[in-house]
């Protein structure tokens, strides 16, 4: 009896398999789907990026039965999900908070891809489709933090949208376009809405692209060399959805904490005042995730360069496959490249740092050293070291590696349980 | 140490296969549980809000209403009914026999005080609003109310008497504050 329905049950998979291989496709990409046996816990981060979009989205609908779009009622409607709705400061809050999270997430992960070279060959549009990712997200973080109304969601926007006035001849009718009038009101709150639901679809989609690159190649690991033999490989479940799951627990009780403990944290008090056109706050930041471009636009005494140069500061990530041409991906095998990437990852925080500062003194000085240094990193550093560095003899096999650095460097633990 | 050590070393390492179900289980459990929890909370959004929560009671004065008059008020975004009967239609609303009703209901269980008749405004076929309530209005064959949509026919009791709808008028929960006032919900 218990024979014929597992019997039973193998055949209705497989009649669903052979017609759509559903089954074959989840065994090959999460269940046997070979992966580098020496991944470290920075490569967490993608599926992190991916639970926090689902997150996201699925919080973003229950708010979006809640909130009106409209100048009149869109802040009282905000305050309204905060005391009304049942647990609506929860959906709130983990919204507001899950911005900054997938924000964090996300430029780790960058981060990662530039410490081990994941943008090289064969990963270039992997890495391009990435950068799109990135593209979207800013879009739909900035339009959402226009919704709530406040003063900050309002004099962002304005600002934000003014940008593109720097170009020359159509400047004003770009502006005028997307606002939908002559100043940000009614008409673009109401655009800002649609546009902040139908993005994030549209990031699920390049999602999907970006695995299926990945897919193809399977992950970089951190000695950057290629997976040369099945040894040099593990299955994908158990060991790192396992291993994935301990690091979603890790960054939910983060996550959570912001939520429970400090929602407000990140945010500006100034978005709980209802938006007024007549008044500017005297001190306008946009969130924290924008703070770098922010001080690179305003490292710039130029209105138009200014602006120019916050878009190439994204811009120039489409170029990295081919501004570090060094054949050796890992920056633990390239002395002087290490060195540099340090220098650019303290460089970005310093630039978060002066965007947050107001645009005078000493803090425009370092705001253009750092600028000065965002860009020489990428198009002067990288293209010369590709020429000149020498690397670090490299490790013959990841499986030669992961064993040196296990037990040449230290005695081995009796805990230790090694899988091939 | 090389590769052939380590095998070697793996084989003498006994699984303890205990431990490892109650791994298993416990971390399972806690995501099924924190899962749970969350969906619920996420989920318990969509019922109503203490705003809409706040505005079940509304409170009715009669004065106004002349005998054989009607008002129609909104309670929880629904039209309430409220007659003030004539004798003759409290005697009609008495008169037919309870036993042959489709949805059997004496006129007494239906109203606190005969001379007002209080029901929810809403057909219970597929929740049209019946006509009745206007001077002109189609009152149907038993002089209540009349269900434009599907022709349900309620009389002066507001009860079913003839047409698809499977139910009487719905009563709503009210009561008589004072002898002119009355707070439904």
């Amino acid at each position: 009896m218990k024979e014929k329905e597992t019997e039973n049950k193998k055949g209705i998979s497989n009649w669903i398999d052979e017609r759509l291989p559903v089954f074959t496709f989840i065994n090959h990409n999460l269940r046997d789907y070979p992966t580098p046996k020496n991944l470290n816990y920075f490569w967490n981060f993608g599926s992190l990026a991916g639970v926090t979009l689902v997150i996201m989205i699925v919080t973003g609908i229950l708010l979006a039965m809640q909130y009106t779009a409209n100048t009149e009622m869109a802040f009282d409607s905000v305050e309204r999900i905060m005391r009304d709705v049942n647990n609506g400061w929860l959906l709130r809050y983990i919204h507001m908070n899950g911005a900054s999270m997938f924000f964090i997430i996300v430029y780790i992960h960058m981060f990662r891809g530039l410490y081990y070279g994941s943008y090289k060959y064969p990963r270039e549009i992997l890495w391009m489709l990435g950068v799109v990712i990135l593209l979207l997200m800013m879009a739909t973080a900035f339009m959402g933090y226009v919704l709530p109304w406040g003063q900050m969601s309002f004099w962002g926007a304005t600002v934000i949208t003014n940008l593109f006035s720097a170009f020359p001849v159509i400047g004003d009718y770009i502006v005028t376009f997307l606002w939908g009038g002559f100043s940000v009101d009614n008409p673009t709150l109401t655009r800002f809405f649609v546009l902040h639901y139908l993005l994030p679809f549209a990031i699920v989609g390049v999602v999907a692209l970006h695995l299926v690159a990945l897919h193809q190649f399977g992950s970089n690991n951190p000695t950057g060399i290629d997976v040369k033999s099945e040894g040099d490989t593990i299955p994908f479940h158990p060991y790192y959805t396992v291993k994935d799951y301990l690091g979603l627990g890790v960054y939910l009780i983060v996550f959570a904490f912001l939520v429970f403990f400090a929602p407000n944290f990140l945010g500006h008090p100034d978005n709980y005042i209802p938006a007024n056109p007549l008044q500017t706050p005297a001190h306008i930041v946009p969130e924290w995730y924008f703070l770098p471009f922010y001080a690179i636009l305003r490292a710039v005494p130029d209105k138009l360069l200014g602006v120019l140069l916050m878009f190439a500061a994204v811009m120039v990530l489409f170029f990295l496959p081919w501004l570090d041409k060094h054949k050796i991906r890992s920056a633990n095998f390239r002395p002087f490249y290490k060195q540099f990437y340090w220098l650019f990852f303290i460089n970005c925080i310093v630039l978060g740092w002066v965007g947050a500062m107001p645009a005078e003194g000493v803090y425009v000085l370092i705001s253009r050293v750092a600028t000065l240094y965002y860009f020489g990193f990428f198009l002067i550093i990288m293209p010369f070291l590709s020429k000149f560095e020498k690397t670090t003899d490299l490790p013959s096999s990841i499986s030669a590696a992961v064993i040196s650095e296990k037990f040449d460097n230290k005695e081995p633990s009796s805990s230790e349980s090694y899988v091939k | 140490m090389s590769e052939k050590d380590l095998k070697d070393k793996d084989l003498s390492d006994p699984v303890d296969e205990e431990k490892r179900d109650f791994l298993f289980i416990t971390t399972a459990g806690l995501a099924v549980a924190g899962g749970a929890v969350t969906a619920f909370s996420l989920i318990d959004t969509m019922n109503p809000a203490k705003d809409v929560l706040a505005l079940s009671t509304t409170e009715v004065d009669l004065t106004p209403i002349e005998e054989g008059q009607s008002l129609t008020v909104m309670w929880r975004g629904k039209p309430i009914f409220i007659r003030h009967r004539t004798s003759e239609e409290i005697r009609s609303a008495n008169d037919a026999s309870v036993s042959e009703l489709k949805h059997m209901a004496s006129d007494e269980s239906r109203v606190k005080n005969p001379k007002w008749l209080v029901v929810v405004g809403v057909c219970t076929h597929l929740g049209c609003v019946p006509l009745g309530q206007k001077v002109g209005d189609n009152k149907g064959e038993f002089g209540g109310w009349f269900c434009p949509c599907h022709g349900s026919h309620y009389d002066t009791s507001g009860r079913i008497r003839k047409g698809p709808a499977p139910l009487n008028l719905e009563v709503p929960p009210y009561d008589f504050v004072s002898d002119e006032i009355i707070k439904i919900g």
